[in-house]
């Protein structure tokens, strides 16, 4: 055990890219956590995913050990948090097991919409918030500019942010010292009954669930009964230990510390991240503030390529869930793409990752439709009914009503781009609200816009329009009734319901060209012409056709030629593998999704 | 049995010459250019080539593929082929054939040839239009092919093929009229008529990454259809995707790859099929040479076609045959597939008299992917391999 106050807990809040992971890879190798041998490049990514994209999407925690400046001996417990505001849930519970937030900045780009929405984030729970200014070896770095940018939103002096570069390791002394001298000790009272509150948890093949805890009173010792206070079930602390970063089990974890516990339960749903710990015979009276679960915003049918498949789908989606309680999904059934699930998401990036994980982990080939959000229906007798797929959306004549989920959107740019920023949200029926300066050149743009709006281009074309510069956090803002219909796309003459969309009325013939145009040259040619149109109840909006492929024949096959070309056809065989019958007609399932991507130009 | 299919019984051998004095753009197969130097000790691999391999015979077929085999001397060519005959026999009616170019093909080379046995010659003739024989980097004009021909027949040769290539892209509907009027007015026997095909490797692919013009399927539909049409009502018949001639006229070692029937195989890049086993000799040429020189055959990969898969095979080589393939089990297992429902409906393939055609030759790479991925029906007992071979 620690002595309370000579611990330290922290998270590092920053924005995608501006070198986080590299600060924690940093403080690491100076508190000498990891040596430079064992060092790989960003060692808490763990999952391929996470390296790959080069972002943090399951939060991670790692002690470390410090010699401040006093001489005395201090545990510094990193909890690191997740930076796209897909995962901002995550964020929220690991600030909820910290005293303090380091918000790094990246010296060129300044400070972006999810990293100021981080910040809020911590500053609303109470914590201690040191700004450091990352990055000041780049030729572009220009942190005074920065720093002016966090006076505006902190306020402070700006002679007092700390500036380094994680990557030569400037600063980073310096910083270490700061969060020594400037993040609070942790508060908890050491003779109380236990509380520990589950900030995390994951489930590993060999030992179950494993959860990351902060003891927040008390303490918490190995083979301890523990109670958990809102299932009320009952376990055993069959191990407890630290992340140093490897698990190294201890026999007690005291006030203020943060590690990991180990119950022996398989079932991740059993412990609820946002649960309170407490001892099993002397139970505390009063959870700690738990955290509400987090809502998913966009929905997409996942259909295997392969009907065979549904099982392995399942299984590999239960199996995916067991790490991710975030993902949702009940079995959908589609006329043109036969059996799959409805799945739930945190946003874009996370439907993405669910996407690749499914079909690089578990081996799955997938159709996934165009994502849409959950949308409210007043039935003629009064009811309301919440649709997540545009297929479920009663005929007019069904319904009195639809309403649409909003959100609130904060753009953070330079002043320049505002105009071509209004123009983009106008285009998407969003209402423009509050524009308040950061500085002399960046503005803070809030707006409300259908989350439907959104959920598809919108980021790629925020980012087009303004070269990069503009950054986005949103947070949901209830429900308004709006003018909908639903778009049908017909192949060949039957509709396919998984290109069905619920799409503004005033938008719906621009939607139906584009939806046409776009899978004529999604969809290859075939043995037959195949017309495709786009109707709104019954009545035709647009329509195109795919010509008949006239010519598919290799011009020589003798006898130099058998083996190569029966191989060069098998490849072909594999390639339309990936393609999905629906009726008699062969479609990628690229033409699921990209059907639907807009671009700025049009 | 249909006399296409009897040609599963028939043995035949292939020789590959991979000499040319260049290389066309668009080729994809094992030759080398200035490299004449070599002619003489390729041809003594060939020979030994031949001595290594298992006796067979006699054969019903001999066939001089390339690269170019009217490149290197006459008398070459029939040395090899007085190899063959000796390990191998040659049947009476042997059809023996040999790849030529317009511009090596002299009277006085004709002549030869002729009494050296060889009795069939196909011309790379391409095109009588000159723009698109440049573009194909060919060394000959229009005129040649016509004396060509003409040379052919002054020496007795009794099959005279002409090999043309279409959808070269700056070809016109009226350029290929011509190129067929003309070809009609060489009265050969027998034509080949192929789209022109962009092959990965060649520097025609680079040529068409780097922005090029692309043959356009469409129009290579186009002027497949021209020639089905002008070919026709000049008296040859089509009897596979590629290739049209007058009764009796059919290349016997082609129609012997189609029937499934065996074919040995000599020189680098050189593929067989004997005793239920698809093999294929190493491509390079120095490879090829070391290999029979340190007294080994230069083997470089073999697959076995047994069971299921000779079923599967006999539809594959067989379905380019206007004449496709007689009923039996395959085909009933591609009728009865969702894919080859399709198919059906679409018009491209169709029973007919017991057998199974494609009708739409120009979709038979459908037909076959089709046929690549049929299961073997219930029931389906695989032969023991004695069966088989």
């Amino acid at each position: 055990m620690t002595t309370q106050a000579r611990i330290r807990n922290f998270s590092i809040i920053a924005h995608i890219d501006h070198g986080k992971s590299t600060l924690a890879d940093r403080l690491l190798e100076r508190t000498g956590a990891v040596s430079e041998r064992e060092m790989r490049e960003q060692v808490l990514d763990t999952m391929d995913l996470e390296r790959e994209r080069g972002i943090t999407i399951k939060a991670q925690t790692v002690r470390l050990g410090h010699v401040g400046e006093d001489g005395e001996e201090y545990v510094l417990n990193l909890i690191d948090t997740p930076g796209h505001v897909d995962f901002s849930y995550e964020v929220s519970r690991s600030l909820a097991a910290c005293e303090g937030a380091l918000l790094l900045i990246d010296a060129a780009q300044g400070v972006q919409a999810q990293t100021l929405a981080n910040a809020y984030l911590a500053i609303d729970a109470g914590l201690e918030v040191i700004p450091a200014i990352n990055k000041i070896d780049l030729v572009a770095a220009d942190p005074e500019r920065v720093a002016g940018e966090i006076v505006n939103i902190l306020g402070g002096s700006a002679d007092d942010i700390v500036r380094i570069s994680a990557k030569t390791g400037a600063g980073v002394e310096e910083l270490l010292q700061r969060l020594v001298e400037q993040v609070p000790p942790p508060a908890g009272d050491p003779n109380a009954s236990l509380r520990a509150l589950v900030f995390d948890s994951y489930y590993d093949a060999y030992r179950g669930v494993v959860c990351y805890i902060r003891v927040v009173d008390g303490r918490l010792g190995s083979g301890q009964k523990i109670r958990l206070m809102a299932s009320g079930e009952t376990h055993d602390a069959n191990e407890i230990g630290v992340l140093t970063p490897s698990a190294k089990p201890v026999t007690n974890l005291g006030t203020g510390e943060v590690g990991y516990l180990i119950t022996g339960v398989k079932e991740i749903d059993r412990i609820k991240v946002g649960d309170t710990l407490t001892d099993a015979i002397r139970p505390a009276t009063e959870p700690l503030p738990g955290y509400s679960e987090p809502k998913p915003m966009v929905f997409s049918g996942m259909f295997p390529t392969d009907g065979d498949d549904f099982e392995r789908l399942r299984e590999a989606l239960e199996k995916l869930r067991l790490n991710d309680a975030s993902l949702v999904y009940e079995p959908e059934s589609s006329r043109a793409l036969g059996f799959g699930f409805r799945c739930g998401f945190l946003g874009l990036l996370h439907m993405e990752i669910v996407r690749e994980r499914l079909e690089r982990e578990y081996d799955l080939d997938l159709v996934a439709t165009a994502p849409s959000v959950a949308y409210r229906v007043t039935l003629p007798n009064g009811s309301v009914k919440e649709i997540k797929s545009p297929q479920d959306l009663p005929d007019s004549g069904g319904l009195a009503g639809v309403a649409e989920p909003y959100v609130k959107i904060m753009i953070l740019s330079p002043t320049e781009f505002v105009g071509p920023i209004m123009e983009l949200v106008t285009n998407h029926r969003g209402e423009i609200g509050n524009m308040s300066y950061l500085g002399p050149e960046r503005v803070e743009l809030d707006c409300e816009i259908p989350l439907a709006e959104i959920v598809f281009g919108f980021f790629d074309q925020l980012k087009s329009r303004t070269r990069g510069y503009a950054s986005l956090d949103y947070e949901p803002a209830g429900y308004r009734e709006a003018d909908l219909v639903k778009v049908d796309i017909l192949l060949n003459g039957q509709p396919v319901d998984a290109f069905s969309a619920i799409v503004h009325k005033d938008k719906a013939q621009e939607y139906g060209k584009s939806m046409t145009t776009r899978l004529r040259s999604l969809i290859p040619r075939q043995l037959f012409d195949v017309p495709i149109q786009a109707a709104i109840g019954g009545r035709m909006i647009s329509r195109e056709t795919v010509k008949a492929k006239r010519k598919d024949v290799i011009a020589k096959c003798y006898g130099g030629d058998v083996t190569r070309k029966k191989k060069l056809l098998q490849k072909q065989k594999e390639g339309k593998k990936r393609m999905k019958m629906v009726g008699s007609v062969e479609v990628p399932q690229e033409a699921f999704v990209a059907a639907l991507r807009v671009d700025d130009d049009e | 049995m249909s006399p296409v299919d009897a040609m599963v019984d028939a043995r035949s051998a292939y020789v590959h010459i991979p000499f040319c004095s260049s290389i066309c753009p668009y080729c994809d197969f094992a030759v080398v250019a200035g490299a004449d130097d070599m002619i003489d000790r390729y041809a003594a691999a060939v020979v030994s080539e031949i001595g290594m391999a298992p006796e067979w015979g006699p054969l019903d077929s001999v066939y001089f593929g390339g690269g170019t085999p009217s490149h290197v001397p006459p008398s070459i060519l029939g040395r090899i082929l007085s190899t063959i005959e000796n390990r191998h026999g040659l049947h009476s009616g042997v059809e023996i054939s040999l790849e030529a170019n317009p511009e090596d093909f002299t009277e006085e080379r004709a002549f030869e040839l002729r009494r050296l046995g060889f009795n069939r010659v196909s011309f790379g003739a391409q095109s009588f239009d000159g723009a698109v024989l440049e573009a194909l980097g060919r060394r000959h004009g229009p005129g040649q092919i016509m004396s060509s021909v003409a040379a052919a027949r002054g020496a007795g040769m009794p099959s005279v093929s002409v090999d043309l290539i279409f959808g070269t892209p700056l070809e016109t509907d009226q350029s290929w009229d011509r190129t067929l009027q003309h070809t009609i007015e060489a009265n050969p026997d027998h034509i080949s008529c192929y789209a022109l095909t962009v092959e990965p490797g060649t520097p025609l692919n680079r040529a068409v990454i780097g922005g090029a013009e692309a043959p356009d399927p469409d129009v290579q539909a186009d002027r497949y259809e021209r020639a089905e049409a002008r070919l026709g009502g000049a008296g040859y018949d089509r009897y596979e995707v590629s290739n049209w001639c007058r009764p009796d006229h059919e290349c016997r070692y082609n129609l012997t790859v189609w029937a499934q029937g065996q074919y040995e195989a000599y020189g680098n890049g050189a593929h067989r099929f004997r005793d239920g086993m698809r093999s294929r000799n190493v491509r390079r040429l120095d490879a090829y040479l070391s290999e029979i020189e340190s007294g080994r055959r230069p083997i470089a990969g073999a697959e076995p076609v047994s069971g299921w898969e000779t079923e599967i095979d006999r539809l594959f080589v067989g379905l380019r045959r206007s004449e496709g393939v007689s009923d039996g089990p395959g085909v009933q297992s591609l009728i009865g597939s969702v894919e080859g429902r399709l198919l059906e409906e679409a018009g491209v393939i169709e029973m007919s008299g017991g057998r199974l055609v494609v009708r739409r030759p120009l979709l038979t790479d459908e037909v076959h992917r089709a046929v690549l991925g049929l299961a073997a029906p219930i029931g389906w007992v695989e032969p023991s391999t004695a069966d088989n071979v």
